[in-house]
């Protein structure tokens, strides 16, 4: 009974907050044409269906595809710092401020070189992404032991016997909280990215809802983005749990 | 079977398996050199348990890192068989079951995952873990991760075991039973062990020779020899009386 009702705050924060604004827009506060009203975007959302739902597929393919390219670069590069501290050295200043670049100045050339298909997304969101999963799986092979490497050389264990054995788990968990942090981020360097040049997708959509004054078309497209978003982190905690369980587990007398 | 490591070890008439000389270790920082080790000497006699007692920061844990070749020294000389280190704190590793823990020191060794396994198991039977073989160690009792940590260094099959305070983490009961527990294990399963503690109970209960170090820089005090027959008892007058003189020597005794 407990999870069943686990969701329910959120829920009532969910019906106060919609209920506000759908009092707020009705009332006549505020043109519909500025600030749809959430009966007019449900509306929408059915209306519109098939559109909504096409777009939205070519959304989540570029979404799920650009984490998991992301997670691949982050993870890659978190490891192989964490190797080679010399690498470590030349490459985590230019990470960092690969991440105070603006997205659009990125994204137009990118359109001019690899068009309006899958590619340029999966760049664009894969240079916003991977950052959050490098930092969080090098503070993951940071809570190895210093004692533990030293038992491995004991045990006449390779360097790279003692990655696989001893340091490699120990980065897991850190790479699933940094896809968790990433997958938010993801949804909008996606739309960033449409906006920048695409013909299909949710951001499109928003793109070219808005001169056309279809508010609530664009705020169904953000309703349906941020869902998606929710439905993916929680897959991924699921995920988690069923592939590491013992990252879930208190240790026996609560000893670190 | 028994003592393999440190049959092969006395078949070549190696007597000495731990050989410190004037050993000198010092670590610079940026607040001057900090002197761990002055002038030390240590010597184990293949099948041999010498125990180091000492107060906290006098160089015991270089001394086991210098024993198991993760150190060199400064000036002196170390000369020892192969050495396992059995790290503070039971340090296995969260997400690996006890079995899989325990059969480390094999797959260090490039064996098979189902190798391994199989190699560990009448090893687990012997220590009382069978039944806990698929636990990790989050679902293991404080005492019985201490055994399955020790089986992992003992089949390192180096015949030299370097054991840091290894039941510091345990509370008192469960402390007095693991002692109890190991000098059982040594007898059948002879090693040269260099066991640092801080328990000089611990100490007398369990080694031949009691090495007592000075603060740091730390070098040997005193080397009393513990001429007592095993199993021994901790109010046994022999023992409680070794531990009065060691604790002398340390300068906390009356």
């Amino acid at each position: 009974m407990r999870r069943v009702l686990r969701p329910l705050p959120t829920l009532l924060l969910l019906l106060i907050f919609f209920g506000a604004w759908e009092l707020y827009v009705d009332s006549g506060g505020v043109n519909n044409l500025i600030l749809p009203a959430p009966h007019s975007v449900i509306a929408t959302l059915y209306d519109d269906r098939g559109l909504l739902w096409s777009n939205f597929l070519v959304s989540a393919k570029e979404i799920v595809l650009g984490s998991l390219v992301a997670a691949a670069l982050g993870f890659a590069m978190a490891i192989s710092m964490h190797l080679l501290p010399r690498w470590r050295g030349a490459a985590y200043p230019l990470a960092i401020a690969s991440q105070a670049i603006p997205v659009p100045i990125l994204a137009v050339p990118l359109v001019f070189w690899l068009g309006f298909g899958l590619a340029p997304k999966l760049i664009v969101i894969a240079i916003v992404s991977f950052f959050s999963i490098v930092v969080t799986t090098m503070s993951g092979l940071a809570t190895v032991d210093p004692a533990l490497p030293k038992l491995m050389a004991t045990f006449d264990a390779t360097r790279w016997r003692t990655f696989r054995h001893v340091e490699l788990p120990a980065a897991l968990p850190g790479l699933f909280t940094g896809l968790k942090l990433t997958l938010v981020v993801a949804v909008i360097a996606d739309v960033l990215a449409e906006q920048a040049g695409a013909n299909s997708g949710l951001g499109y959509i928003l793109l070219t809802a808005g001169p056309q004054l279809l508010t609530a078309e664009a705020f169904a497209a953000a309703l349906i983005l941020s869902l998606f978003a929710m439905l993916l982190f929680a897959l991924l905690t699921a995920a988690e749990r069923l592939t590491l369980p013992w990252a879930y587990q208190p240790r026996g007398d609560g000893r670190s | 079977m028994i003592g393999a490591p440190v049959q092969e070890q006395l078949d070549r008439g190696e007597s000495d398996n731990v050989a410190l000389d004037d050993v000198r270790r010092a670590f610079r920082s940026r607040r001057g050199t900090v002197v761990a080790l002055e002038r030390m000497s240590l010597r184990a006699q293949a099948g041999e348990i010498v125990a180091v007692v000492g107060p906290s920061g006098c160089g015991k844990s270089t001394l086991l890192e210098l024993i198991c070749g993760l150190q060199t020294p400064d000036s002196g000389s170390v000369r020892c068989a192969p050495a396992a280190l059995m790290p503070q704190r039971d340090l296995l590793l969260p997400w690996a079951s006890a079995i899989d823990n325990a059969a480390l020191a094999l797959r260090a060794r490039g064996i098979g995952r189902e190798e391994a396994r199989r190699e560990v198991t009448p090893w687990l039977k012997r220590f009382g873990l069978e039944e806990f073989a698929r636990r990790r160690p989050g679902e293991l009792s404080g005492g019985m991760r201490q055994r399955v940590s020790f089986l992992r260094s003992l089949l390192a099959g180096k015949p030299v075991l370097a054991l840091d305070e290894p039941f510091a983490s345990l509370d008192a009961i469960t402390r007095a039973e693991m002692q109890g527990w190991l000098g059982h294990v040594l007898a059948e399963e002879v090693r040269t062990v260099v066991l640092v503690t801080h328990d000089v109970e611990e100490a007398v209960v369990l080694a031949d020779r009691v090495v007592v170090m000075s603060p740091r820089p730390g070098r040997v005090v005193v080397d009393l020899p513990v001429a007592l027959p095993r199993p021994r008892v901790r109010t046994d007058p022999a023992v409680v009386a070794l531990r009065a003189q060691a604790l002398v020597e340390l300068g906390v005794g009356r």
